[in-house]
């Protein structure tokens, strides 16, 4: 058979692929991902890092066993060990199992924490390596509204609003609140703190600091239509003086973004120039998620609202359970909350019988017994909860 | 962009002229070709009296043999459709450079990579791999048809109609344009009204149907009809990983038919289950999907690692090292395969506590992922390796998939996600896995078992062509794209802005040329080994010198495949009769009990492409006749109680004559 030239080939394939893979590597170094701007994105380039040297401690023996093995007990090669019966060895088989756990384990500690951590939702700890977060300082509030295919980027504490450029001041903290009229994307800055989604309907936040002045590019990462390629969006990070700087060149825009001008702005449109609105109408990104920027149409929140009270809950009660109907299988009111066993001080008997109901069910197990008959949704018992006024 | 007309007529819904694409050039050229390729084929069976034929041992047939095998030409000819897909997006990418918007525009790009990834999976992976598990399961369990042939046959149809729906599409409106997914909200009726997602969602609910009752014909036929003294700790490790498998086609695909049966209801009975407004929730379709999605993924990979372990064990000439543990392997990521789905939206919002679940429960994944590896080394390890052409793709496998693995524990972690999700370097993992996992699986299955199917090797030259068109092909057109991944290149992406990144793009492109140079080697090999199939012929039916039970029988198999029924008792069962010198029965065979052919999947089949076509449409008395035809042959069939057949003792006695003499023989091509 002709072993030779195959496994000669696979070699010769080895070191063209290493190289290419190596070259590619390099370059990417000056990539957006590898050659953050900001101090999250940094530490996520980090754990990539770090997770990718853990696993190469296992991938390259396994890579340089299975070349080994390949060359070496080819057909062709009488001087190398026939064992055909050799199909067990516990000591082996220890290794097989444990040495991937062990990385693994080391691997899920760094998930666990680097997630915490890195959460977008979290607040940041630090402004960089360096420089703790001063506890007093607020962060910098920006609003971001996906439209299709562009994005409307909203100062609510300025008063301005600029689409398809987003400017921050260096080292400080910024809270980005995101929504999306219509179609699901991505809000992505590589180079600032990764992406996260921006959803009709809901809103994401996400926390950074940008570290280095400079231009970036920002990007939809989630593909929304026809338009999606050219939803881009530039980066400017400026030294404070330059923010204010900026803020007064938008402030003197003459364009004032209200909800007609939205409604406008919201049309489907492609490769939208960068627009400055000088003045914002207040609480327009909340109707924005809310779904509510046309006039006469009413806001989710207040929808939920109805929902709730109708339901007997209280209004603006948050807790679990309060807009929830009373009965046997619906989440009980808050602060009746039943214990799991593990937290019960008062275990009751210890006997064989443990789990018997102290109480009789209200329920039947008889079919069309009448007791059932009051156990579904909304109930019409006399006790049952206040609800709106139709 | 839409081409659907705003009315629609009593007669034909919303299909008018406008509906064809006869503007397009490249669609007419498609067209074209495809309109002379099919009259070409249709002539040609026309003018040898092929139909009858076809119909008789083909079409109707509920031998698993024979589905299989249609499985696997359904598979190859998709294949060669998304292919061209993809070869137009490299094109796309490698041009839509510096102000060029390429020669792609939105309305046909978006179209093209959402139906190179339907069409890559639903219809190249899962027939593929439903193929192989057709013809070789039954064989290596030592039974003669699969738990019930003509559900079988029915499961193959429904596949191939909702194939059939996809490729017209091609030229009867449009396809979705909402990813491989048909994800919303880009796919609600609202963002999109044309014909596209409803064309997706029936030709997939269609297809569904039929891996879903596939998933069960398996499971049964592996737990029901295994040879007497085979254990489930003797199953060859294929039928353990075909069964694992089929374990999670029936569990998973009832989540992606009801996922899409929503998102049916909101397009056509105006629901509101994943719109943006009214209550409705684009998340939970993404949740549904990929509680499908991720398992699917096990589903493709586990049979390929059951081939790679069955081509290892032969050609090392070895038992394979560590069965249990492989066993176990396996289970566990069946399991586990379940509890991970959220990982392809870490970047959602779920929070720091759900992500790191999802992100760890990926990572153990990997635990056992890699004790298969090991396996697969220590069964190499102090083996007498022989480099025939499954084994090529065994240790390409292993050198490629492990660098996919490594990337796919790295895009597990949630903070590594954050900046990699949707990149480039997403797009590349799962590429590296599923080219380097799934389809070199397939490839060498497809030479390892094409003698058993066939009776003639596959060309060996050609063969290697083949194999180094694709590893060479994938590594040169997927390692730039993990480059541009890490440079913060987002997936879907139809033009670009920076000139640094073309060069990546160029260089990707020149690998898929280098891919099209394996596909149309694979192509040349089965033409040539067809033609030199004297040469190549193997009269033994165990050329290989393998382990498991399908070698024991003749090549291609009778069709009842053991004419007595095999008897188990040690794992390589095969192996372990030859190395008992087990006798092969030559006398006192009796009649054997067959099930026989039927049209009725066929018909079924046909009447769903029709309800489908026109749901699509909107054509609703098409639907509805369609609809109650089903229901009619379906309860019509109920009534076919003439089912089965016996082949008589005399014809089982001549064939197994013909097989003695053969072995009788010296053996000569084959040494």
């Amino acid at each position: 058979m002709r072993d030779h030239p195959t496994l000669v080939s696979f070699r010769r394939l080895a070191a063209p692929a290493a190289l290419l893979l190596g070259a590619g590597l390099l370059a990417g170094c000056s990539g957006a991902v590898l050659d953050p701007a900001g101090d999250v994105a940094r530490q996520q380039r980090d754990i990539i890092y770090i997770s990718t040297a853990l696993m190469l401690v296992i991938i390259v023996p396994v890579m340089a066993l299975t070349a080994m093995f390949a060359w070496r007990y080819r057909r062709s090669n009488q001087d190398a060990t026939y064992d055909p019966d050799f199909d067990h060895s516990t000591g082996l088989e220890l290794v097989i199992w444990s040495a991937p756990l062990l990385i693994v384990i080391a691997l899920g500690a760094l998930t666990w924490w680097s997630t915490h951590l890195l959460d977008p939702y979290r607040p940041l700890g630090r402004v960089s390596a360096e420089k703790p977060i001063d506890p007093k300082a607020r962060p910098l509030v920006v609003q971001v509204v996906a439209l299709d295919w562009k994005w409307l980027f909203i100062y609510p504490e300025q008063g301005v609003a600029s689409v398809n450029e987003l400017a921050l001041p260096v080292d400080r903290q910024v809270r980005f609140d995101l929504t999306s009229t219509n179609m699901m994307n991505t809000f992505y800055a590589p180079t600032l703190a990764g992406m996260i989604y921006v959803m009709p309907g809901m809103r994401s936040t996400m926390h950074a600091v940008l570290n280095r002045p400079g231009s970036y590019k920002g990007y939809s990462a989630n593909y929304s239509g026809a338009g999606f390629s050219g939803m881009r969006f530039r980066l400017q990070g400026v030294d404070q003086a330059g923010f204010d700087g900026w803020v007064a060149k938008v402030k003197s825009a003459p364009r004032v973004l209200d909800s007609g001008t939205f409604l406008k702005l919201e049309q489907p449109s492609e490769k939208v120039p960068v627009t400055y609105f000088g003045r914002v109408a207040p609480a327009l990104f909340d109707r924005a998620y809310q779904r509510c920027v046309k006039p006469g149409t009413t806001c989710m929140g207040e929808v939920m609202l109805r929902d709730q009270q109708a339901g007997g809950g209280g209004g603006g009660d948050p807790r679990l359970g309060t807009g929830m109907p009373a009965g046997r299988t619906s989440v009980p009111p808050p602060g009746q909350k039943p214990e799991g066993g593990l937290f019960k001080d008062d275990a009751g008997p210890t006997g064989t019988h443990n789990t018997v109901p102290k109480k009789k069910p209200s329920g039947s197990t008889a079919p069309s017994d009448s007791n059932n008959r009051d156990m579904s949704f909304l109930p019409s018992r006399p006790a049952a909860p206040v609800r709106a006024a139709v | 962009m839409s081409h659907a007309p705003t009315e629609t007529s009593a007669i034909f819904g919303r299909l008018s002229l406008q509906s064809f694409p006869i503007h397009e050039p490249i669609l007419i050229v498609t067209f074209a070709v495809v309109v002379l390729l099919g009259t070409g084929i249709l002539a040609a069976v026309t003018k040898y009296r092929l139909w009858g034929w076809l119909w008789r041992e083909w079409f109707t047939s509920v031998d698993h043999k024979k589905i299989g095998i249609m499985y696997l030409i359904l598979g190859i000819i998709m294949l060669l459709r998304g292919f061209a897909d993809a070869i137009m997006m490299r094109l796309q990418q490698a041009l839509a450079f510096g102000g060029s918007e390429g020669y792609l525009d939105a309305h046909h790009y978006d179209q093209v990579f959402s139906a190179h990834g339907t069409i890559m999976i639903f219809f190249v992976a899962i027939p593929l791999v439903a193929g192989i598990i057709n013809y070789v399961l039954p064989l290596q369990i030592g039974a003669r048809d699969v738990a019930f042939p003509f559900l079988n046959n029915l499961s193959f149809w429904m596949t191939a109609a909702g194939a059939l729906l996809v490729m017209m599409s091609l030229f009867i409106g449009e396809f979705t344009r909402a990813g491989w997914l048909n994800y919303v909200p880009v796919s609600n009726l609202q963002n999109a009204p044309d014909t596209g997602p409803d064309y997706y969602l029936w030709a997939l609910q269609i297809a569904g149907i039929g891996t879903t009752l596939s998933g069960i014909n398996m499971v049964v036929t592996v737990i029901k009809m295994r040879a007497p003294g085979m254990t489930m700790m003797k199953l060859p490790i294929f039928v353990w990983t075909a069964f694992c498998s089929n374990i999670l086609v029936t569990a998973i695909f009832p989540v992606l038919t009801a996922a899409f049966a929503m998102l049916m209801l909101d397009r056509y009975a105006g629901f509101n289950f994943f719109t943006n407004d009214l209550g409705g929730n684009p998340m939970m379709y993404w949740n549904l999907v990929w509680i499908w999605g991720h398992p699917e993924v096990y589903v493709l990979i586990l049979p390929a690692f059951g081939i790679y372990s069955e081509i290892t064990s032969t050609f090392t000439g070895k038992r394979l090292f560590g069965y249990s543990s492989m066993v176990y392997a396996t289970v566990v990521i069946t399991i586990l395969s379940w509890l991970v789905w959220l990982h392809h939206f870490f970047t959602m919002g779920s929070g720091a506590s759900v992500n790191s679940f999802f992100g760890i429960a990926t990572m153990v994944i990997s635990i056992p992922t890699g004790a298969k590896i090991f396996n697969w080394l220590f069964t190499m390890y102090r083996g007498r390796i022989r480099y025939e052409l499954p084994m090529m793709w065994v240790v390409a496998f292993m050198l490629t998939f492990t660098v996919g693995g490594m990337t796919g524990v790295l895009l597990a972690v949630p903070p590594a996600d954050f900046v990699l999700h949707n990149s480039l370097f997403l797009v590349a993992h799962f590429h590296n896995v599923i080219i380097g996992g799934v389809i070199f699986g397939l490839f060498a299955g497809i030479d390892y078992w094409w003698p058993k199917a066939f009776g003639f090797k596959l060309d060996r030259f050609w063969g290697k062509i083949h194999f180094w068109g694709w590893v060479v092909g994938y590594w040169v057109a997927w390692t730039p794209m993990y480059v541009v991944g890490l440079m913060g290149t987002t997936r879907r992406t139809r033009y670009f802005e920076d000139p640094e990144l073309q060069i990546w793009f160029v260089i990707a492109a020149i690998g898929v040329a280098i891919i099209a140079v394996g596909i149309a080697a694979f192509l040349i090999q089965i033409f040539v080994s067809i033609r030199n199939r004297e040469q190549l012929r193997d009269t033994t039916g165990d050329p290989w010198n393998a382990r498991t039970l399908e070698w024991s029988t003749s090549s291609p198999p009778p069709p009842y495949n053991f004419a007595q029924t095999p008897v188990v008792h040690d794992l390589d069962a095969w192996y372990d009769m030859k190395a008992q010198h087990a006798e092969r029965p030559v006398s006192g065979f009796r009649p054997i009990h067959m099930p026989k052919n039927t049209g009725t999947g066929v018909i079924l089949s046909a009447l769903a492409l029709v309800l489908g076509f026109a749901m699509v449409w909107y054509i609703w008395w098409l639907a509805i006749v369609a609809a109650v035809g089903l229901l009619a042959v379906g309860i019509g069939h109920t009534f076919n109680y003439d089912r089965d057949y016996h082949i008589p003792a005399e014809e089982v006695t001549a064939l197994e004559d013909t097989r003695t003499r053969l072995l009788a023989q010296p053996a000569g091509a084959t040494a």
